[in-house]
């Protein structure tokens, strides 16, 4: 039996979401009644083709951008890899082979690059300061000659610091290389506009913001051409070959709908609540700090060290408690790593292993926060405790 | 009660672990990553450990427990890994996992347990812990199944750790266990024994080592008992006391591995006959009871985990070493193994074989 069944708090948002029920609903819709293959000419296909057109127009409006320009992928990653790997492969003929890229990069971008490094791409790999914000001169510094592709996240995934895209991009622009930004921990939650960020590809997950897993999407400006990545038919314009994932897309357009309804006044709330949750914290734990920027965030996240605690106990003991919470990066069998994130802003090792990220969403009460708040101190204490006793038996 | 149960994804600790649920605990699994099983980049496969881990949450999932994999590689690369390959190093043919057991996980898990409020910590290891109301001390005890009996391993284990293990196989023959995995369909049921070291899964130790310390010298003469040059070997991380085969020595009567000589890097060879010894020096003692002997005691001593144990007479020097005397010789003592010492089921204690 699970200890605390009936108590299950979600602050883990950036992981994912709940999926909401007019999402739910969407996709049981299409699923029971429009069956059809996108592709097929006859009243079936129309219909589900019909779904698919409805869908791109949300997303589209939900980023400013013109429906033709949004490839739908099967998420967030896949619409990183087809950024990076397609606009390397059409970059390639040119000789510019060098791309600029953030340690802060979530890994579906770090390990895209660093497979385009074996590749014959040179990499540069910036790091970031301890604010979480990547500084524009520190790109302006790193462009060369043949700087041919940038690609900075808008929002982290760990710390949820923005980060200046719009002034990033231009200095791309004015090296003639091509921007992409991961806005998979953004889109959804603030303002996303591709017009305004002035970015050239950017990519966003759908169940990030109250959709299904395995849809995303990727808006590729007008002008950008890329090589296809999944060959096979001709679905989106053969730009991604595959039979489309019409209820999941349905289920994305539903999302980004909603998401842009409530934009105005969703963030706010949360950002109440996640700054009373922080401070809280701050005042009732001794020993404490938040990582990162508290300014330019996403307004659901925030990224607290606890000194002299272990992450992946205060982990498990807050599951225990009936609270799901993360920490940085999980490697491939599940267990956690040091952050990565962390590392790249130049936090000491022991910050990397002590950090904690609650991730707060639409439908967290203000009662789940004080639940939390008030096991915290105890759950720490009892651990420091721990650390200290054994330390001094070694 | 609260209990956590280190669950490796093999069927001893799967069976702990339902046994625990069935009988009313409230069980927490905890599985251990110990060392780095990224794939290389460009390809994937499969890889044996990682599926253990699966394997773990599976049978976790499926008996209703919450499971979690924790991250121990930095500290098994700092104490198990680093020691495994100093030890050859140094000559010696050590025991990797008698040094996790010593050196990581239970003083680990105990840490873990007392942080999630958790009574004990359960594993799946053939050994009996009970506590002596006579003595006033906890028991480290024989397995039942006498065949499957891993207490060489545990002999580390100290008057606080062993308040909070559990056993919960430990009165159960291998077949019983298999059984219940059976009873209580568990994926793992039919999964068979692992053998070889988790790090080495290749079963190449010498390459393991040299891919550590690529430094090593590749290359020393082969002496007989008398100092005579008979053959040239290796690399002294190739052998271990006792080896016959894979010398390539051309003398007409076979030939075993006496000792390793590291400071000279010299290999000596002898007969069946001179590979006996009666008696041997061991450090990092461990005394089960908590408590030093205070004269010369008799006891059963195994050499290795594959050793019948044999009667012997110890003698405690200071409180960490040990020296010991067999009644009759015995084939193949190894510095870097552990010498373990028994009185009928209970273990004594225990050491490192230092020196025959």
């Amino acid at each position: 039996m699970l200890p605390c069944e009936s108590v299950r708090i979600y602050l883990d948002h950036n992981a994912t979401t709940p999926p909401l029920p007019e999402v739910v609903a969407v996709i049981a819709d299409v699923l029971t009644g429009d069956f059809g293959n996108a592709s097929s000419v006859h009243a079936f296909g129309q219909r589900a083709k019909a779904r698919i057109d409805g869908a791109r127009g949300s997303v589209a409006s939900l980023i400013g951008a013109d429906p033709n320009e949004v490839v739908f992928t099967a998420g967030g990653t896949e619409a990183d890899n087809l950024a990076l790997r397609g606009a390397a492969e059409s970059l390639d003929a040119a000789g510019r082979r060098h791309l600029v890229t953030s340690g802060i990069e979530h890994e579906a971008v770090l390990n895209t690059v660093k497979a385009l490094e074996r590749r014959n791409w040179s990499v540069t790999i910036l790091s970031v300061p301890p604010s979480g914000v990547l500084p524009p001169e520190a790109l302006r510094a790193a462009m060369r000659p043949e700087t041919s592709l940038v690609s900075v996240m808008h929002a982290n995934n760990e710390v949820g610091t923005i980060q200046p895209i719009a002034d990033l991009a231009a200095i791309a622009h004015e090296n003639s290389a091509w921007f992409h930004t991961d806005a998979v921990q953004s889109a959804g939650k603030v303002p996303v506009d591709v017009k305004a960020l002035g970015v050239d590809l950017l990519s966003l997950s759908a169940h990030k913001f109250g959709g299904p897993k395995g849809v995303g999407a990727l808006w590729i400006r007008r002008g950008i051409r890329l090589v296809p990545q999944l060959t096979g038919g001709r679905q989106e314009r053969n730009r991604r070959g595959g039979t489309e994932n019409v209820s999941g897309i349905a289920g994305l357009g539903v999302a980004a709908t909603i998401a842009r309804e409530k934009l105005a006044t969703s963030g706010a709330k949360i950002a109440a609540l996640r700054d009373r949750f922080e401070s809280g914290v701050l005042a009732s734990v001794p020993g404490t700090a938040v990582n990162g920027e508290r300014d330019a965030r996403v307004p659901n996240t925030t990224n607290i060290s606890f000194d002299g605690i272990d992450a992946e106990s205060l982990l498990i003991a807050l599951d225990l408690e009936g609270v799901a919470i993360s920490t940085g990066s999980a490697c491939s069998s599940g267990s956690l790593e040091p952050s990565h994130v962390l590392r790249a802003m130049g936090l000491p090792m022991s910050r990397t292993r002590n950090s904690l990220r609650f991730s707060l969403g639409p439908a967290t009460t203000s009662a789940e926060i004080d639940f939390v708040l008030d096991v915290l101190p105890a759950l720490v204490t009892k651990l420091r405790g721990l650390g200290r006793r054994v330390a001094v038996v070694r | 009660m609260r209990v956590v149960v280190a669950m490796s994804g093999g069927v001893d600790s799967s069976v702990a672990a339902s046994l625990l649920a069935e009988h009313g605990h409230e069980v927490i699994g905890l599985s251990m990553q110990l060392y780095d099983q990224r794939a290389s980049p460009d390809a994937f496969g499969s890889c044996c450990s990682l599926d253990d881990l699966h394997d773990a949450r599976r049978v976790a999932h499926a008996i209703g427990i919450p499971h979690y994999i924790v991250n121990f590689e930095e500290a098994f690369q700092r104490t198990v890994v680093r020691n495994f390959v100093d030890e050859y190093a140094a000559g010696r043919t050590p025991i990797p996992c008698a040094h996790c057991n010593a050196d990581l996980k239970f003083a680990s898990l105990v840490e873990r347990a007392t942080g999630l409020d958790a009574a004990a910590v359960a594993t799946g290891h053939y050994a009996r812990v009970d506590y002596d109301e006579e003595g006033g001390r906890y028991r480290l005890r024989r397995s039942v199944d006498r065949e499957k009996d891993q207490t060489y391993f545990l002999f580390s284990l100290t008057q606080d750790q062993l308040a909070r293990a559990m056993f919960p196989v430990g009165h159960l023959t291998k077949p019983e266990v298999r059984a219940h995995a059976e009873r209580l369909n568990l994926a793992v049921a039919h999964k068979p024994d692992s053998h070889e070291i988790c790090f080495v899964p290749d079963g190449d130790a010498a390459g393991f080592v040299e891919r550590h310390l690529p430094d090593e010298p590749h290359d020393g003469a082969i002496v007989d008992a008398t100092g005579r040059e008979i053959g040239r070997h290796k690399g002294l991380h190739r052998y271990t006391v006792g080896q016959r085969k894979g010398l390539g020595l051309s003398t007409g009567s076979p030939m075993y591995v006496l000792r390793l000589e590291p400071d000279r890097q010299r290999l000596v060879v002898g007969s069946r006959e001179e590979l006996g010894g009666t008696t041997l020096t061991a450090s990092s003692v461990n005394w089960i009871s908590g408590a030093v002997p205070d004269a010369p005691t008799r006891v059963t001593a195994r050499i290795r985990h594959r050793h019948q144990d044999a009667p012997a007479t110890v003698e405690p020097i200071g409180s960490t070493r040990l020296s010991l005397t067999f009644d009759t010789p015995q084939i193949a003592i190894t510095p870097g193994q552990a010498v373990v010492l028994y009185d009928g089921d209970d273990v004594v204690g225990g050491g490192w074989i230092d020196a025959t």
